[in-house]
């Protein structure tokens, strides 16, 4: 199980991780500063294996990968939105941080509540209710399981 | 059935005769981008591979743009690392040639070509019929360890231009129209292609600035049909189309919108949210603490030009801070032969060297708690050119510069006479 960190709709790349800390030389130097300007606790209390929850195209504007690779470097188990911007779904599944569309729960969790997501049944659960995912196309699900897409370059 | 324009350029890329939405292909890049903002954490991906090596070097390039000149130790760590390994593996590289997409579309980009960029603007290059599109640092260290990369075919959406844009009324009042009428995820995953006869009436730079600002609305990419207006672009700057593709009279399109240029009004975009636009006279009279003209999208020679004629003979208010930031060095330069930069010196504007600059809030003009900034960059997220709890309005050269005179949000319109 792991905690819910919920975020709103169009939440952008830039409140993901801001300008000024993305040309820091590297991740760790980034991380504590994650999610700062709209919830400055979240890097500090975030564990491994929590989620983050957000509503309609999550992670738009730019395509910055110190985004999706800050939450993943948190141990942000995955991403579940009801919607995604492209380039940061693409990101994300290129890194191996798994990004998963669900029409509902963002509806039926409150920030604070404990999750399990299954990848195999493509279902989340939470306060005893299950939640149905749409399952990655096979082609990006085969990128995720081999670990990102630069896995595949040192075969 | 036939294909748009974005499929033209996938099929070509991918050596098929036809490729239809959904299909995942594996394409070859003509041109792969990087710039400031994350090469230095594709190089240290880079240097973890078992078996380093870059397909073909003539693909890349390498533009320094987002913090120049560097304003950080931290910054200079992370510029060492781009500028050494470029220098090493002989990559083209530029520093103080101005903002990346201006550079590529000024030195590099052509008609049919398929390219990557580090960064979400990419998209600009459909004012010339390439399929430009943003990338983070694993894919583009992918294509440039490959040469390809795979790539699923979007749907594309179709915007039919009829009419002319009337006076005081510019590209960026067309895109931040469009964004506002579809939404900021109004074509995610999708192309979004332009052409009719009112495109004829858009200049390159009016065409520049519409495409790189479809990333706001979640494009993939934008597309322009090439024309005389193109190839005539690309011949001044001594450049070949590779291929020039029109979409088919039967191709399909997810929808298709009918614009009318005219009908076109001077737009604002108010804090926090791209597609928050409203008609500019909404925000007349909004306090304003700084305004900046410049960026990717409104930095060019036309745009110049349309702020200095506005400000000529006129003062920068005295409680507003004008950042005027010239795209490339080429703009500068042409603006410097104009008399551009001295008009908006004489007027009180501070001009800065060609670069990002406070389009993304990390470098130079940026903003304090509570303040206010216009501004012809790409963005206004929440925080975009400072702090936080600071606020970004998006504007055309015109609003922006009118504005900076007035000392508060105002039109071309309101500073006549």
């Amino acid at each position: 199980m792991g905690k819910v960190f919920k975020f709103d709709q169009d939440v952008d790349t830039d409140q993901i991780i801001a300008s000024q800390y993305i040309i820091y030389p590297t991740i760790d130097e980034m991380k504590p500063h994650a999610f700062e300007s709209l919830d400055p606790d979240f890097a500090g209390s975030v564990q491994a294996g929590d989620y983050v929850v957000a509503s309609e195209n999550f992670g738009c504007g730019s395509s910055r990968e110190q985004a999706p690779t800050v939450l993943k470097a948190l141990g942000v188990k995955a991403v579940i939105a009801k919607s995604f911007a492209r380039i940061f779904y693409r990101n994300a599944i290129n890194i191996g941080l798994p990004v998963i569309v669900c029409k509902e729960l963002y509806d039926h969790v409150n920030a604070g509540d404990e999750m399990e997501l299954s990848m195999q049944e493509g279902v989340v659960r939470a306060n005893g209710q299950e939640y149905e995912c749409t399952k990655l196309p096979e082609y990006m699900q085969g990128i995720l399981d081999q670990g990102g897409l630069i896995a595949s370059l040192d075969k | 059935m036939g294909m748009t324009i974005a499929e033209k350029i996938i099929a070509a890329a991918a050596g098929v005769e036809t490729v239809k939405p959904g299909d995942i292909h594996t394409v070859e890049l003509d041109r792969l981008m990087s710039n400031d903002g994350t090469t230095h954490l594709t190089i240290d991906m880079y240097h973890k591979l078992k078996n380093p090596r870059i397909a073909d070097v003539n693909k890349l390039v390498w533009i320094m743009d987002h913090n120049v000149p560097c304003d950080s130790v931290k910054t200079a760590a992370s510029h060492k690392k781009m500028r050494d390994f470029a220098r090493e593996h002989k990559i083209t590289f530029y520093e103080g040639a101005g903002v990346c997409h201006q550079v590529m579309l000024e030195k590099h980009v052509t008609s049919g070509e398929l390219i990557f960029g580090a960064d979400s603007h990419t998209c600009a290059y459909g004012a010339v019929g390439a399929f430009g599109t943003g990338v983070g640092c694993t894919d583009y260290l992918y294509a440039m360890v490959t040469g390809h990369s795979w790539l699923l075919v979007p749907e594309t959406l179709r915007f039919n231009l009829k009419g002319k844009l009337g006076d005081g009324v510019y590209a960026r009042d067309l895109i931040l129209s469009i964004i506002g009428q579809i939404g900021a995820n109004g074509a995610n995953y999708m192309a979004m292609e332009f052409g009719g006869e009112g495109l004829k009436t858009l200049n390159m730079s009016d065409r520049i600035a519409v495409c790189n600002l479809c990333v706001e609305a979640g494009a993939k990419t934008a597309l322009m049909e090439v024309d005389e207006i193109t190839l005539a672009y690309l011949k001044e700057h001594g450049r070949e189309p590779k291929h020039v593709f029109q979409s088919d009279p039967d191709a399909s399109y997810a929808r298709v919108y009918e614009i009318d240029l005219s009908a076109i009004r001077p737009i604002v975009a108010k804090p926090h949210f791209v597609d928050s636009v409203v008609d500019a006279k909404e925000c007349v009279g909004t306090h304003i603490d700084e305004a900046f003209l410049g960026s990717c999208n409104n930095g060019r020679i036309e745009d110049l030009r349309v702020g200095a004629e506005l400000i000529k003979g006129r003062k920068v208010h005295p409680l507003v801070r004008f950042l005027v930031v010239p795209a490339s060095a080429e703009v500068y330069r042409q603006a410097l032969a104009e008399g551009i930069i001295d008009t908006f010196m004489e007027a009180g504007a501070i001009v800065m060297n060609p670069n990002c600059s406070v389009c993304w809030g990390s470098c130079q003009g940026v903003i304090g708690e509570g303040e206010v900034l216009i501004s012809t960059g790409t963005r206004n997220f929440k925080g975009r050119a400072g702090h936080k709890d600071s606020f970004v309005y998006l504007a055309s050269a015109a609003t922006v510069t009118a504005s900076a005179i007035k000392g508060e949000i105002a039109t071309a319109a309101d500073i006549a006479g």
